[in-house]
């Protein structure tokens, strides 16, 4: 327990806190929003963001990176960026997609129970992580650096470096692109009214099936930008990445407040930065721990999360 | 899907033999039991690995956790992915008790086993007032922040774990040996008969009831004036028990163990076996542990592959079969036999 690094090194937290904040709620609102209109949380979502750092991992290998060379200049790396986060969103879109087809379609339709959806997803979930496993050969895949760590300028003891200013810049442009698409088209209507009520939804003339198909496909794609960020920022994946990124977006979502979409983002605030305190305080190995205490607290203290349980009326 | 039941044509003969006929029955099947490590058969025999060895662990090992998940997931419809936490209590129960005081392993018994009680009641009295997926997600936690602690901990071993663990004393003069993995496998048979009569006394009474109801209808069952956070956390302290013996005989066995033993990766495998074979049915759910222990062993190029196909199983079964192979008994038999 030492408290004076929490004091000396507080705004260095605090900056890397908000970059940690903003890769897990990318993750986290995929979750909201497949509970908004399922009111089931998609077990194997943590998988589909796997699948984004694979394939941006995938990518950036066709281009023959060593891991020894110089970080890129700004414009090249910008369009090798969009290259590999279009790329990571687009498989992770469809991988979710077909994730819902596979695993919770006919189990939908059917009125299976609760239980069987979820043992579904988890075996899903357990399928792709033990098949890139298998390609990856289960160890660590090394992401060349691609834009320098050294700091741009300094806030206190904070240095701030370009790879977190991409991640809090882009993570804030896709949040205000996501709260045109929710509150704003027809398709965000269309989601917000199924989550409202899916009966009525469907008595309305909406294609309930399309929009839950919508749904996972914007989940995954926001989950596959995240996982873009995720390597610019962390430089490194393996097959059970998706893991404790996915137990900790999941408690961000929970803590916000699942099924809405602006807890989410807050939750997601909200814990990264309690996650950089708290892991200065008492070292790295039990920041998980720490995520899982402050998931059984909100679960038993106030089980709707900070914000309540309402897509509907979520703004972003 | 279901028409044809096993469960229910093996349950009408069941029903029309005489009291004889079942204790003659049973008898053969518990000899037969008893009997298999004896036997020198090469069609049952695992190319790689002892059949002897492979009986042990993982058939019964697998067996007895699913017998005991069984309650949790089957009976009373609480799904847990932290299955291992218990049988990791278990298991560092006995390696730390053994090396720190003089009990031996018969005496630690019934300490793995309160261990893994206790554990069931801490988790379980604030989890248990959650439902389905949060549960889900609680005990998928409480397995990994238990293998976190236990590596984190340099206390009780750390990453490289525990070693020098003792074997069980011989008794009735059977002695316990590192290379003759069947007395292991008797002592895990006894256990798992033990667990099978108490389980079934209890289905058969008042808390097997309590636990249907709560299965099929947690509302209505708590309308009906059952209790269910007492038969819940039962359930829950119930599976934890069957957990932590388990834990305890596989440590004295493998005589040392490392939190890299005890991973997601178990619990999902036992949570297969319960689902492959049939949620909530005792002989279902032992044949889901036996095929998903055997098969591997004996198809070796299959075993790299498992957890992939594990996986593909659950999806599967999910969608074509969510009962399992040998489903539970239908609450219709009941009916008609009442009416």
């Amino acid at each position: 327990m030492d408290f004076s690094i929490l004091v000396s090194d507080f705004p260095s937290l605090t900056i890397d806190g908000i970059v940690v904040g903003a890769i897990l709620a990318l993750v986290s609102l995929g979750y909201t929003l497949v509970y908004g209109v399922l009111r089931l949380i998609n077990f194997a979502h943590s998988e589909i963001f796997m699948v984004g750092t694979m394939t941006t991992y995938w990518v950036i290998q066709q281009f023959g990176f060593t891991g020894y060379e110089d970080p890129l200049p700004l414009w090249k790396f910008a369009s090798l960026f969009i290259l590999f986060g279009v790329t990571a969103a687009i498989v992770s879109g469809v991988a979710a997609v077909v994730l819902e087809i596979v695993a919770y379609r006919r189990l939908r339709v059917l009125g299976a129970s609760r239980l069987s959806s979820l043992i579904s997803a988890i075996g899903a979930s357990f399928f792709l992580v033990e098949v890139f496993q298998k390609i990856s050969g289960a160890k660590n895949l090394d992401f060349p650096r691609l834009l320098s760590k050294d700091p741009i300028f300094t806030i206190g003891s904070a240095y701030i470096s370009a790879d977190k200013i991409l991640v809090i810049l882009g993570a804030a442009a896709i949040f205000l692109v996501l709260n045109r698409v929710i509150n704003h088209t027809k398709l965000g209507l269309g989601i917000r009214a199924v989550s409202q009520d899916e009966r009525t939804a469907t008595l309305m003339g909406v294609n309930v099936n399309k929009i839950i198909s919508y749904t996972f496909l914007l989940g995954g794609v926001l989950a596959g930008l995240g996982s873009a960020f995720y390597m610019v920022f962390y430089e490194t994946t393996k097959a059970n990445v998706g893991f404790l990124i996915g137990i900790s977006a999941f408690t961000a979502a929970v803590l916000g407040g699942i099924g809405n979409v602006k807890g989410a983002l807050y939750g997601s605030f909200a814990l990264g930065l309690f996650q950089q305190y708290t892991s200065a305080v008492l070292g790295y190995n039990w920041k998980d721990v720490v995520t899982f205490v402050i998931l059984v607290f909100v679960l038993l203290v106030k089980p709707t999360g900070l914000f309540g349980e309402s897509l509907q009326k979520a703004r972003v | 899907m279901a028409k044809f039941n096993v469960r229910d044509k093996f349950g009408d003969w069941w029903d029309q033999t005489s009291p004889i006929q079942r204790g003659v029955f049973r008898v053969v099947i518990i000899a037969i039991a008893y009997a298999i490590p004896l036997l020198k058969n090469p069609i049952i025999d695992t190319p790689e690995t002892s059949f002897v060895s492979v009986l042990f662990y993982p058939l019964i090992m697998f067996s007895l956790m699913a017998v005991g998940l069984n309650v949790v997931v089957g009976k009373s419809g609480i799904l847990d992915l932290g299955y291992v936490a218990f049988f990791a209590i278990g298991a560092y129960t006995h390696a730390l008790l053994s090396a720190h005081t003089s009990l031996n392993f018969w005496e630690i018994i019934p300490f793995a086993m309160g261990f893994a009680m206790l554990a069931g009641v801490i988790l379980g009295l604030p989890a248990l007032r959650l439902r389905g997926d949060y549960l889900a997600i609680i005990t998928l936690g409480f397995g990994e922040i238990v293998r976190i602690i236990a590596v984190n901990t340099e206390a009780i071993g750390g990453a490289a774990g525990l070693t020098d663990i003792p074997g069980p004393n011989s008794i009735f003069g059977i002695e316990f040996t590192v290379m003759d993995p069947r007395p292991y496998y008797w002592l895990t048979l006894t256990v798992l008969l033990l667990v099978i009569w108490g389980v079934l006394r209890l289905s058969h009474r008042k808390p097997g009831r309590a636990w249907e109801a709560i299965r099929e209808d947690e509302d209505v069952a708590e309308f009906m004036g059952v209790s269910t956070l007492k038969y819940k956390l039962w359930a829950f302290i119930i599976g934890g028990a069957v957990g932590g013996i388990a834990g305890a005989i596989f440590a004295s066995n493998i005589r040392s163990i490392q939190p890299e033993l005890f991973t997601l990766n178990l619990s999902i495998m036992i949570l297969a076996c319960v689902v492959l074979g049939g949620m909530g049915n005792i002989w279902g759910v032992i044949l889901g542990a036996v095929l998903l222990g055997y098969i591997p062993e004996k198809l070796r190029f299959l075993s790299d592959y498992r957890i992939i196909f594990f996986g593909l199983l659950m999806v599967v079964m999910m969608n074509i079969r969510p009962n399992g192979l040998l489903p539970r008994k239908k609450r219709e038999r009941f009916k008609e036999k009442s009416a």
